[in-house]
């Protein structure tokens, strides 16, 4: 099934995915222009956890002149950088390079500790696509990626939606791709992940403590762009969904 | 109920002078190539979240803990600080500040946080941190001696993303922090906050 979590004439509420329109939880069916469209979470008891992986496709880490890792590159997020379908995503006045990033988004199903891999599917509720942009503007060898780089408020849309674990049976193998404007920039597979997500589900589980509704967002890659106030940027998964944004001017 | 933090915990590398003095002959070498501009920050997790009096385990793979005895800014509605609290940010010691330290960092239990959000308006830079290993005293930090103000550093992180209610700052820590090990008690106290303590232990598996 495909979640969403949508605000409808002022009021929050979950949905789901039926025949081309949103199945409310109340019951009623809107359009999918009928509604904001928030990131397909559930709430949390605590602080979200997002853990985002840079590099870990072998092809974009080449792109960036890196050789692929060899431990993951890991980095974190606050819930604050997070926006949804069909939202704006702010580009600040003056700078050079501002890029999407097409990553396939594991949601957490279940607290995970020492987890190994050959179980990890257990532990994975299920995938969203996120866009985590990046300013290399502010790229500083300090903690890199840095926040100011991968923390900015709106800078990492997601969604439409949560697709459940049981309705994906290979998330190896799906095929990703960015549009800017309509026209294909970014396409690759998730089977080139360097990192796989069981392995990368076992990586962390062994030393923290993963909780229902943390994110993983696994890496992005060849094929990414600078884009400008008023593109339409469109990442999409095979079997996860299209997710859109466009970007806004700011001031600077 | 003790205090715990409902938002995104962040931390501030280098914000004391002492720490960023020790660190300046390296800053223009690689990998870093020159001195940071923007604050460094990095995220405390949920998981790390220890409540005062709680014993914290170390994993098996980490002899010694550095003990970051700091103060957490929480935020309140429309950007306005709530209050602040104790806080011990325990970390893997490491030498790189290269990459994001998310294993050195977001271990299990590895954030102390004092027991009572402290509202009466007191001025973080005013405050004088003690760190005691088993009763003894093993640092001081003095908040005078940052490299950006409270009231700067919520200015430039606020520049690029809002902290939202709930949200902690915690203003960084100072040079020379003493490490422990399993079996130590941690106390860090300042006037006016309850002592946060925590003790150290080896892990059972």
């Amino acid at each position: 099934m495909k979640h969403a979590r949508v605000m409808h004439q002022g009021v929050i509420c979950d949905a789901t995915e039926r025949d081309g329109q949103l199945l409310l939880a109340d019951g009623r069916r809107v359009a999918f222009d009928a509604v904001t469209w928030l990131p397909p979470l559930a709430p949390v008891p605590q602080a979200r956890t997002i853990l985002a992986l840079g590099l870990n496709y072998a092809d974009h880490a080449k792109e960036l002149a890196f050789k692929p890792p060899a431990e993951p590159l890991a980095f974190l997020k606050g819930e604050g950088t997070l926006t949804g379908h069909r939202q704006f995503t702010r580009r600040p006045a003056g700078v050079q390079f501002m890029h999407y990033e097409c990553e396939l988004a594991v949601v957490i199903g279940k607290a995970a500790k020492g987890v190994r891999q050959a179980d990890a599917y257990d532990f994975i509720g299920g995938y969203t696509v996120a866009n985590d942009y990046a300013i290399r503007d502010y790229l500083e060898n300090w903690y890199r990626p840095n926040l100011r780089v991968k923390n900015r408020d709106t800078c990492t849309p997601l969604g439409p939606w949560r697709v459940d674990a049981a309705d994906v049976p290979d998330p190896m193998q799906l095929a990703l791709q960015t549009t800017v404007n309509g026209q294909r920039t970014q396409q690759g597979n998730t089977r080139d992940m360097v990192f796989s997500v069981p392995f990368l589900i076992e990586y962390f589980s062994s030393f923290m403590t993963l909780s229902p509704g943390d994110l993983i967002l696994t890496g992005t890659p060849d094929g990414v762009v600078d884009c400008q106030p008023g593109d339409v940027v469109v990442t999409e998964i095979e079997r996860i969904g299209a997710l859109v944004n466009t970007l806004q001017g700011e001031p600077s | 109920m003790s205090f715990r933090p409902t938002g995104t915990v962040y931390g501030v590398l280098l914000n004391f002078r002492a720490e960023w003095d020790a660190l300046a002959p390296q800053m223009n070498e690689v990998p870093y190539k020159a001195p940071p501009q923007a604050p460094v920050l990095y995220v405390k997790t949920a998981n790390t979240f220890s409540a005062h009096g709680s014993a914290i385990a170390l994993p098996a793979d980490v002899p010694e803990v550095e003990v970051g005895a700091t103060v957490g800014l929480v935020m309140g509605d429309a950007g306005r600080v709530a209050g602040c609290v104790l806080m011990n940010d325990l970390s893997v010691p490491h030498a790189s500040f290269y990459r994001p330290p998310v294993k050195a960092k977001c271990r299990d239990g590895f954030l102390g946080v004092g027991a009572r959000l402290r509202s009466d308006g007191v001025d973080p830079a005013s405050l004088m941190l003690e760190v005691r290993i088993d009763g003894e005293l093993r640092q001081r930090a003095d908040f005078s001696q940052l490299m950006r103000s409270p009231a700067q550093l919520l200015a430039e992180v606020g520049g690029f993303m809002t902290l939202a209610p709930g949200d902690a700052l915690m203003l960084g820590c100072n040079a020379g922090r003493p490490l422990a090990r399993a079996g130590q008690r941690i106390d860090i106290s300042a006037p006016g906050f309850e002592d946060l303590s925590n003790t150290l232990e080896g892990r059972a598996s």
